[in-house]
């Protein structure tokens, strides 16, 4: 068998089951169950990358999510790559192909570990000091080459073909965590009759007990027994959802938490077609049980980051679990006795065991210990290890009680694995992330859940209760509370276990090891010291927030799990503090790194927004229109005939308008119905003009202020009956404005009778224009007169059109006669199809937004959104006969503000460029004077900018500072190219000013 | 994301909603008489306390209506929710109800409609 350090029984892999896989380019055999962390450990492969900064080869730490070092990118091909992918959580299967990151070419060999030589010259805070100047080589040298040499995986460039869902849930009690205590949590919650839903992070439930050989402990009917019938159990609870491979990533307000399911990540792409890749579940629970267990600590001594070098209960997990023997010649180093548990089971397993433990008196499975064959070594530390790339050598030194070293210096012990134990941390992320506070416990020396704002509990080990039993019996008491169920009894669950000892902290392993390559790693993902910490305190930082940031302690993809309270604790000595006084950083979603395909879902691509089509879309479609999006629309921008691009199109298109006519799809326009009793007094405050007296039958202008008195939103509407009006807005603003509607109806007019009603996709709208649009559109249209008197500007009738009920609007947004055709949106297509029939030996165009946009700026009429950015008043637009005298309306008192009566604010213009086959970049700022020096006083900005076939030439409008009395002055607009365009500033009605051709 | 107890929906979830800004807002009843100090305040002054704050909601996604709540902005927590027009309760009120809240739909408890306008008073 290859995989030289697998045991020969034991753990939860099936050793009949062999399967392949491939790290670095090179194949291994791993066993159904594995992590490819447990895989490479059974091949004996500790080495799996190199260190952000400084290079430094690296091993395992750890056996779950909370992984600093093994980061791995998983390349499967076909646009599946993940990078910074933690080797400890990715589950075998056969074909599994993954690589190292950040070393070049090689892991053994790496050109970046220079940097590890030169480290005296990087310490923390290096980048911030030392690539200040000068400005411009930041971004062209330092940052590229930083980039290169420091960082992580490799971002995917192919398109991602995986599928991910999102799905939304309710439940009464949602459980964290699998183990003892989330077990026990579920099956009284579960057994109440309540919603539950139990997520775990690993594959099958069971939690720390799927690593406990019972040498800590055992609960009853067994540990692996316990975990078998409470997933039974579960199972057949028909309210009770178990999610397994599901990592609670957050926990928002309200009780609202996402948890992040990986459905077919464990199984070769393309195994399970109709899956998706991973499941983000977005569930509002009514009560939470965290039950998230602790994570070890490392402890904080020279030489702590070697390969081979990982957390005791690691090593532990990997041997009782996974079947796989961490070392053959094993130290274990302590300050507290859980790790006497690795050292035992280890011993028993055939490794030579050396345990250290910084306390004077031995753990009180010592003896056990002994029995087992491992060596004891009380008050002893390491004080440094040897190897390049595995710990070969580990230097071990007495200390007194103070903490000092006594003694003979660095005793020699050699080892191929090191492990090690700080004690523990309950994992209070989730607690922390529901705005809980902690209060840090001196009996663990870490912080534990302080108050809980949000309905939640922790129980077991996350809430600082190490013990089986206080798991077990905390929770099912609070799975009982959370399903509110009577607090019967609980279920007598059994536990034996050893009483432990107390640990005893020793934040900062002494060393003997001066000099500044003597490196006692905190951070490993970020490769920070503690003399990196140092080095923040002596730059003036005390904030730990601010320590966190210059340091980068604690960020990164593990987001600091195993190195929070170390750093903490050490910053706090250095202060002569405690670490409650130094405080936490913020605990932030999501717990582990996620995907972004599981954050989008669905919305992407055509599902990304919603698409709304027009009842004409698929006719402008198959005459090859181009289209364009304004808003959630889709709108034919311009019809291009064969040979033609845009311009020469909607040159076509602008002079069909011009000189016969032209047919429009203005389906789009917001539409609201307007009526009741007040309709009329209501629209007389909403708009800025009058509205009391208009009569049936007639339409009417109207420009919308906000209260300050800017323009909002401008619209026709036509009056229906005395109490009933149809109100058409901007295609982007209709929903802005029936909300604002219905705002000023709820909350400042409630005596108000009216009521307001979007009708905008009821209509199809067809907007027929030109000299000959009524010669078109007669012949179509029965119980109307079409007559140019009976029928004039500004009017509307009702009649059928094609056979079709339909209103007609006499409006125009081009200055040609224009008929507005609103018919049943279901008989667009139909009503489109006889207009256009009938337009044919007219030589009837269809024109899109594009040749609109030019017709109606030709005519000086403005877009609100275009040629107003939401600081334009109607008097800036040169609109001032649209604001009435008498009476208020929103927006009145607004406009007396003295800054809104400046005469020197930007106004309304019409622009002409020297030479009159240049168009001016939109958006471009205007000057009055080019050869001012750097920075010039920009003076106003083009809005509208357009080749105008009817013109002969370019136009623009633009908004310029007192442009009422800058006719026939000459301005320059910069251009993207560089170049200086000359301007002459004009009146912003281009043709027909008196509007002969409206009324045709 | 914050779950909001719409009084005519029920309890639904933020993306639903609107927040309408400081509530209590009054615009003043003769627009022309008010100086321009008055009309600056009207239009953009507004509070931003820590602890209890009364905001205005919409249900745009849903019901479509108006109501206002009382928000403390330290924890999230929705201490009441009270229809539009209604005056505010007193943050001494408020505090008392601190400790066991609830559900913020006492207001609603009577299925109460708007009261009547009343002049030179503004919602
Ligand atoms: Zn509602």
């Amino acid at each position: 068998m290859s995989q030289s350090c697998r045991t020969p029984e034991g753990g939860r892999v099936d050793r009949a089951k062999p399967i392949r896989f491939t790290f670095d380019g090179k194949s291994y055999q791993g066993c159904v169950g594995d992590t490819l962390a447990s895989a490479l450990l059974a091949n004996g492969v500790h080495l799996v990358g190199r260190s952000f900064k400084y290079h430094r080869p690296r091993g395992i730490v750890a056996a779950g999510s909370e992984e600093p070092n093994a980061l791995v990118q998983v390349e499967m091909g076909g646009g599946r790559s993940d990078p910074n992918t933690r080797a400890t959580v990715v589950e075998l299967f056969d074909g599994l192909n993954a690589e190292s990151q950040n070393r070049n070419p090689s892991l053994e060999r790496d050109v970046g570990a220079v940097n590890d030589a030169l480290s005296p010259l990087f310490p923390a805070g290096f980048y911030y000091k030392t690539f200040k100047w000068p400005a411009s080589a930041w971004h062209k040298v330092y940052e590229p080459r930083i980039r290169e040499a420091a960082g992580l995986g490799k971002a995917p460039t192919e398109g991602d073909p995986d599928r991910y869902l999102h799905r939304h849930v309710h439940c009464e009690v949602l459980v964290v965590g699998a183990g003892p205590a989330g077990l026990a949590a579920a099956l009284a919650a579960g057994r109440s009759g309540a919603r539950v839903i139990l997520v775990d992070e690993n594959p099958e439930l069971g939690g720390s007990l799927l690593m406990e050989s019972g040498t800590l402990g055992r609960v009853e009917p067994g540990n692996l027994a316990f975990a078998r019938r409470a997933a039974a159990d579960l199972a057949a609870m028909p309210e009770v959802r178990v999610l397994t491979r599901t990592t609670l990533t957050g926990y928002y307000d309200y009780n609202y938490l996402t948890a992040l399911e990986r459905v077919t990540d464990h199984l070769p792409p393309g195994s399970g077609p109709d899956l998706p890749r991973q499941r983000l579940w977005r569930i509002r629970a009514r009560r939470v049980v965290i039950a998230t267990g602790a994570i070890e600590r490392p402890l904080v001594f020279v030489g702590n980051d070697r390969p081979g070098v990982m957390l005791a209960s690691a090593g532990r997990a990997y041997l009782n679990r996974w079947g796989v023997l961490p070392g053959r010649d094993v130290l274990v180093f302590t300050n507290n006795d859980s790790a006497y548990a690795a050292a035992i089971d280890l011993a028993r397993a055939g490794a030579k065991v050396t345990l250290a433990d910084v306390r004077p008196h031995a753990g009180a499975l010592a003896s056990e210990a002994e029995a087992a064959g491992v060596a004891l070594r009380p008050r002893t530390v390491v004080v440094d290890t040897d190897g390049r790339l595995r710990v070969q050598r580990a230097y071990l030194s007495e200390i007194d009680g103070e903490g000092r070293i006594v003694g003979a210096l660095g005793q020699p012990l050699p080892c191929d694995c090191l492990l090690m134990s700080g004690g523990w941390n309950p994992n209070v992320s989730l607690h922390s992330q529901a705005r809980g506070l902690l209060v840090f416990d001196d009996s663990l020396a870490a912080f534990v859940p302080g108050e809980a704002p949000q309905p939640n509990v922790s129980v077991g080990a996350c809430n600082g209760d190490l013990s089986f039993k206080g798991a077990l019996e905390g929770g099912a008491e609070a799975g009982r509370l959370a399903a509110g169920a009577e607090a019967k009894p609980g279920e007598a669950f059994g536990a034996n276990e050893p009483e432990a000892a107390p640990l005893l902290p020793l934040w900062l392993v002494p060393s003997d090891r001066e000099g500044l390559r003597a490196k006692a790693f905190v951070d490993f993902q970020n490769d920070v010291t503690a003399k990196d910490l140092g080095v923040a305190l002596t730059e003036g930082l005390r904030s730990i927030e601010h320590i966190k940031r210059f340091t980068t302690t604690g960020m990164g993809t593990d987001q600091g799990k195993t190195s929070n309270v170390n750093a903490l604790a050490i910053v706090a000595a250095k202060l002569n503090t405690s670490v409650p006084a130094v405080g936490t950083t913020t605990f932030r979603q999501p717990y582990v790194p996620a995907t972004f395909g599981a954050m989008v879902g669905h919305s992407k691509g055509p599902l990304f927004d919603v698409v709304r089509k027009t009842p004409i879309h698929d006719w402008a479609e198959a005459e090859g229109a181009v289209f364009e999006d304004v808003g959630t629309w889709k709108r034919a921008w311009y019809f291009p005939k064969a040979g033609e691009d845009m311009h020469a199109a909607v040159r076509r298109e602008c002079k069909a308008v011009r000189e016969t006519c032209g047919l429009f799809d203005a389906s789009t326009l917001g539409k609201i119905d307007v009526q009741g009793p007040d309709a009329r007094a209501f629209l007389n405050r909403i708009y800025t003009n009058a509205w009391m007296k208009l009569p049936v039958g007639q339409c009417r202008y109207g420009l919308m202020l906000r209260d300050d008195g800017m323009v909002m939103d401008d619209g026709v509407t036509a009056c229906l009956k005395d109490d009933r009006f149809h109100m058409t807005t901007t295609t982007g603003g209709a929903p802005r404005v029936l909300a604002w509607l219905e705002e000023w109806l709820q909350t400042e007019w409630p005596d108000l009778k009216v009521y307001c009603t979007s009708v905008t996709e009821e209509w199809a709208t067809m907007a027929l224009n030109g000299p000959n649009a009524r010669e078109v559109l007669a012949p179509l249209v029965e119980g109307i007169d079409m007559d140019a008197d009976a029928f004039p500007h500004m009017h509307w009738r009702s009649g059928k059109v094609a056979g079709v009920p339909a209103r007609i609007f006499r409006i125009s947004f081009t200055g040609e006669t224009g008929f507005e055709v609103n018919v049943p949106a279901g008989y667009g297509r139909h009503v489109w199809g006889a207009i256009w029939a009938s337009g044919q030996k007219h030589g009837i165009v269809a024109y899109g937004t594009e040749t609109m946009h030019v017709l109606r700026a030709e005519k000086g009429y403005v877009i609100v959104g275009q040629d107003t950015d939401g600081t334009v008043t109607p008097h800036d637009l040169g609109m001032s006969w649209i604001v009435k005298k008498q009476g208020d309306f929103v927006g009145r008192r607004g406009l007396e503000r003295p800054d809104l009566k400046r005469d020197d604010r930007k106004q309304l213009v019409g622009l002409l460029t020297e030479d009159p086959d240049l168009v001016l970049d939109e958006g471009a700022q205007i000057v009055a004077d080019p050869s001012e020096p750097v920075p010039m006083t920009m003076i106003g900005h083009v809005t509208s900018s357009y080749d105008s076939p009817d013109l002969g030439r370019s136009f623009a409008l633009a908004l310029v500072a007192g442009g009422k009395t800058r006719k026939g002055q000459t301005l320059h607009v910069p251009q993207l190219d560089g170049s200086v365009a000359a301007v002459s500033v004009v009146d912003p009605v281009f043709l027909d000013p008196e509007g002969k051709r409206l009324h045709g | 994301m914050l779950q909001i107890d719409c009084p005519f929906c029920g309890p639904r979830a933020e993306i639903e909603f609107r927040c309408g800004g400081e509530a209590h807002i009054a615009r003043p009843l003769k627009p022309e008489d008010a100086s321009d100090e008055t009309w600056r305040d009207y239009l953009f002054q507004r509070k931003s306390p820590k602890g209890v704050h009364f905001e205005r909601w919409v249900h745009s996604h849903g019901c479509g209506r108006w109501f206002n709540a009382a928000r403390d902005t330290v924890t999230d927590r929705f201490l009441a929710i009270y229809p539009m027009g209604e005056k505010a309760p007193s943050i001494e009120e408020l505090k008392a109800r601190l400790p066991d809240v609830g559900s913020p739909r006492h207001a609603y408890a009577e299925n109460r409609v708007a009261p009547e306008r009343v002049e030179g008073e503004r919602p």
